[in-house]
């Protein structure tokens, strides 16, 4: 249930991102932080796609995974808690390797991308800590 | 699990996507009327440094752009807006273009990119020289000796690079930059783009479209 509503608010952190990246949202709302340097800076494209579209992606996998595994047949089954913890692991990796440019190449901090991480982190956590107790109950 | 737990989950799963996409609307609803909605009247008051001028003096509209060169919605207003700006508006006597440094204390580079711009300016390639650093913008913004990449600028502009470098070294026009700053605080500028256009103050970088709006709107007032 937290990995679902955490896959959820960050979904939306994403779209936000990908929407204004995309040009279809005016003004980036950051407070004091450098979220246009960072969404402007050329880290922002991968395989030419801004960003933010994959973590949309991710998103709406790790939600849609966690969803699954809340339903009958899936709920005691340990593939769904398998799956949210390799593709958070991945999305943890990633957003790792995001963090890095932010800090050591583009040196300016997106507040909406530290938010993402810190999501993505805490889905990680709480699907380990959900295989874990699967496999102690195997 | 309990089916009246899942019951609550579901709702509060539901209502977390209707506050996520409503509170993604009301941005887009905001930002759709950031354009004339934001103008704030506000009177143009006297000038210590007239700016960057390109246009007639007889043009009925003037438009005042305070910018920095490092903020990245001014790169986005110089690449997209302001070519139409001049070939559209400039070029037809319609308007008079004028450009205020502003830069701001957020980003590192910016200082350097001005006093770059007013060098070149020493040469009468200020407009060239302001495409270039703009146009550039993500060549720069990021390095930690933008004045290198100027200096290439400036090369590659065909500017006398002797007296660049000994502008550059003196940091004569540091001055400058802060009374324009000072300028813009005193007409209401705190962050960039701020366009005055007329008597009329917008912020942010508005689409060409919006713009001539407002520019009808000023020319109408000065008739």
């Amino acid at each position: 249930m937290i990995s679902v509503t955490l896959a959820l608010v960050g979904f939306f952190v994403s779209l936000y991102l990908w929407l204004w990246k995309i040009g279809f949202l005016g003004a980036l709302a950051c407070g004091t932080g450098s979220c246009e340097a960072v969404q402007l800076s050329r880290h922002a494209m991968l395989f030419g796609q801004p960003v933010a579209l994959y973590g949309v992606v991710g998103y709406i996998g790790l939600f849609g995974i966690g969803f699954l595994g809340l339903q009958g047949k899936w709920a005691n089954r340990h593939a769904p808690t398998v799956w949210l913890t390799a593709l958070s692991g991945v999305g943890v990796g990633f957003t790792a390797y995001l963090t890095y440019l932010e800090a050591f190449v583009i040196h300016a901090w997106c507040r909406w991308c530290l938010v993402s991480a810190a999501i993505i982190a805490a889905i990680f956590v709480t699907s380990l800590l959900g295989w874990r107790r699967h496999s102690g109950e195997r | 699990m309990a089916g009246r737990d899942m019951k609550n989950f579901y709702i509060g799963i539901a209502v977390l996507a209707v506050v996520g996409a409503g509170a993604i609307w009301m941005v887009r609803t905001d930002s759709q009327g950031a354009g004339p909605e934001l103008v704030d009247p506000l009177p143009v008051t006297g000038e210590s440094f007239p700016g960057y001028i390109l246009g007639s003096d007889s043009a009925p509209v003037q438009i005042t752009e305070f910018a920095d060169f490092q903020c990245p919605a001014c790169g986005q207003f110089a690449v997209l807006t302001a070519p139409d700006i001049k070939q559209r508006l400039v070029a037809s006597g319609q308007v008079r273009f004028v450009f205020k440094d502003f830069p701001l204390d957020m980003h590192r580079n910016s200082v350097p990119a001005h006093l770059a711009a007013a060098c070149a300016d020493e040469q009468g390639q200020f407009w060239t020289m302001h495409d270039q650093i703009f146009f550039r913008q993500r060549d720069w913004a990021e390095v930690r000796r933008p004045e290198r990449t100027f200096h290439g600028y400036a090369r590659d502009l065909g500017l006398d690079l002797r007296q660049y470098d000994e502008c550059m070294d003196s940091r004569r026009y540091a001055g400058r930059l802060a009374r324009s700053r000072q300028d813009g605080a005193q007409l209401g500028v705190a962050s960039t783009p701020t366009l005055i256009i007329g008597n009329l103050r917008v912020t942010g970088a508005i689409p060409y479209d919006s713009l001539t709006v407002l520019v009808n709107r000023a020319a109408a007032a000065a008739r």
